[in-house]
């Protein structure tokens, strides 16, 4: 009976309510639309958008902050050209990337595929090889500077067992010839997971039959590796890559907690410099076109990224 | 019925053939994963273990898995030497408010880009898309400036606002809306449903694995920032667990003991989120290959 009656209503309500244009009815739409988008669009536009745009403008102004901003035009640019600290820092990120970015992509692949087929306690070692990514950069990058404490940590002591010389044993984060590599490997180390699970993900992607057919002409587990899986992952390796180089050219948080970019400038990279021109020199416009070599380099391989799936699909 | 089938498999039990030997290969799978898994637990597992130790035996070698004495005042030493309560409240509370501000807005606003039809849809959207790419560090000193300029400087806001309105989110949300059937929208306008209702009562209840994900890269990133915190919040009783915690490092260098628990500590609540809302968090990378 009710439910008739509220039925009834409704219809009744619908029919007396007034007829719009088509006009109008495609004006209210639209601002229902932009009723929907706004809460998050007017936050993006005022502390992403603008701010980003500000970004471009102050790269060619001198500014400390609080003075008078002045136009720059391109003495930013040629400051680039005479600053050693950022020839190191764009040298330092360079070869970060070139060696973080290979040791990741083998590590996670070589994890995936470990982790892929029928192994007991599968989402265990799944779970424990992924926690090192969710964790805490502080509370890790802790961890790994007393382990690889160069007097007392644990890794040079069992490096010492193994009966490395005291006088060749690594000063790991204290040593100018070892800070990058220390700092890599705990980039690798905290990211396999990650990568990993892309990997598995590519993994399930595989048809079943390409390795029924290997099998039947006799090939051994290498073989299949080499000649399906790797072949076969392609655009997952490919899509993994550019990733891991955008994230490698972005590299900061670990090198602030492990090094501080020293020793020296071994370890200072592009958004360390930023940070020191920014929040230490409060050079402002030269920091900002700092942050335009670094957006220029993203930019570039987002955009090559774009070129080659365009193409492969 | 399953009483029955459990039966038949005790008796059949024996009559199997007995388990295989264990071929090489397969031993030397087990090996790596073992190895490799030992790799990345391991340091996790001496700061637990050194959690529980006096300073002068974190550093004992060969070294001692399980203390003799498990220390555990250091985990009460702690709450007391630095402000940790604090600290942990005020994370939490940026969390929290950042989480549910990004759900809310993302979810909401990719309602409208998935699903309903407006001028200059398309461009907007390519303006959100366009940003993604922009590293956050291009832009974090013009970001940092205008919240001084709005004096938001040494506050909560400046790290809400900076964080919870992000075009990723609004990606994703619009992704997984894509594949929900317009067919569901239309019928519930022919129902009478406003707009506002099909998003509240078909679009979210349907979108929860999208929104899970959402969830937890948006708590994991806001929790562990440690950037952010750094460049905007100067006064103690600000501070968030990441801050207090480097702080409380570079204050009591030495004692290893205590900044393992403190540590440790910070861990937890990410453990937590992670270990319940995993499924979610590994499909959610799978499927979109992002992070927040």
């Amino acid at each position: 009976m009710s439910s008739a009656d509220t039925d009834l209503e409704v219809a009744v309500k619908q029919a007396q309510r007034p007829l719009l244009t088509r006009a109008q009815r495609k004006r209210r739409a639209s601002l229902v639309a932009y009723s929907f988008i706004a809460p998050n669009f007017l936050g993006f536009v005022i502390f992403t958008l603008g701010p980003i745009c500000a970004a471009f403008a102050l790269a060619f102004m001198h500014w400390d902050g609080n003075n008078p901003i002045e136009w720059a035009g391109l003495d930013n640019l040629f400051k680039l050209f005479e600053d050693r600290a950022f020839k190191a820092a764009l040298w330092n990120t360079i070869v970060y990337t070139v060696f973080s970015v290979p040791l990741t992509l083998a590590a996670a692949l070589g994890v995936a595929v470990l982790l892929n087929g029928k192994i007991r306690g599968r989402n265990f070692f799944r779970t424990a090889m992924f926690f090192p990514y969710v964790a805490s950069l502080v509370a890790v990058a802790v961890v790994w500077n007393m382990l690889f404490n160069p007097a007392m940590g644990p890794v040079n002591m069992i490096l010492y067992t193994l009966g490395v010389d005291p006088s060749n044993l690594p000063g790991w984060a204290a040593d100018r010839n070892y800070a990058m590599a220390t700092v890599i490997l705990f980039g690798v180390w905290k990211d396999l997971g990650y990568f990993m699970v892309i990997y598995l993900a590519g993994l399930q992607g595989i048809p079943r039959e390409l390795y029924e057919a290997a099998d039947i002409d006799g090939a051994n587990s290498w073989q299949k590796f080499w000649r399906i899986t790797v072949p076969q992952l392609a655009p997952t390796t490919f899509f993994v890559t550019v990733i891991m180089t955008i994230q490698s050219f972005k590299v900061f948080d670990q090198i602030f907690m492990i090094t501080q970019g020293g020793p020296g400038t071994s370890t200072l990279v592009l958004v360390y410099h930023i940070y020191n021109e920014s929040f230490v020199s409060w050079d402002l416009g030269y920091a900002s076109m700092v942050a335009m070599v670094l957006f220029l380099i993203v930019l570039t391989v987002t955009v090559i990224q774009f070129r080659f799936t365009r193409e492969t699909d | 019925m399953s009483t029955t089938a459990d039966t038949a498999a005790t008796v059949r039990r024996p009559t199997r053939p007995r388990r295989r030997r264990i071929k090489p290969g397969r031993l030397a799978l087990y090996a790596g994963i073992l190895v490799i898994t030992a790799i990345m637990v391991l340091p996790f597992i001496w700061m637990l273990s050194a959690s529980l130790k006096l300073d002068r035996e974190v550093f004992a070698f060969p070294i001692q898995w399980i203390p003799e004495a498990p220390r555990w005042q250091n985990f009460v030493d702690i709450w007391q030497m630095i402000p940790l309560a604090t600290f942990v409240y005020n994370t939490a509370k940026i969390t929290v408010i950042v989480t549910l501000l990004q759900l809310f807005t993302s979810s909401f606003a990719a309602y409208a880009f998935a699903k309903l039809d407006f001028p200059y849809r398309n461009v907007l959207f390519l303006g959100y898309i366009a940003t993604i790419a922009v590293p956050w560090h291009v832009y974090m000193l013009p970001q940092f400036l205008m919240m001084r300029e709005f004096g938001l400087n040494n506050t909560h806001m400046a790290l809400i606002f900076l964080q919870a309105f992000t075009a990723f989110g609004v990606f994703l949300m619009r992704q997984f809306y894509m594949s929900i059937p317009d067919e569901l929208c239309e019928a519930a306008r022919i129902d009478g449903m406003s707009e506002y209702q099909i998003w509240w009562r078909i679009m979210l209840p349907l979108s929860k694995p999208a929104l899970s994900t959402l969830c937890i890269f948006t708590f994991v990133a806001t929790w562990n920032d440690f950037l952010g915190p750094m460049i905007y919040l100067t006064e103690t009783e600000l501070k968030t667990i990441q801050i207090g915690l480097r702080m409380f490092i570079s204050e009591y260098s030495t004692e290893y003991g205590l900044i393992m628990a403190a540590s440790v500590v910070s861990l937890i609540p990410v453990l937590i989120v992670f270990l319940s809302l995993q499924r979610f968090f590994v499909e959610g990378i799978a499927s979109t290959g992002l992070k927040g």
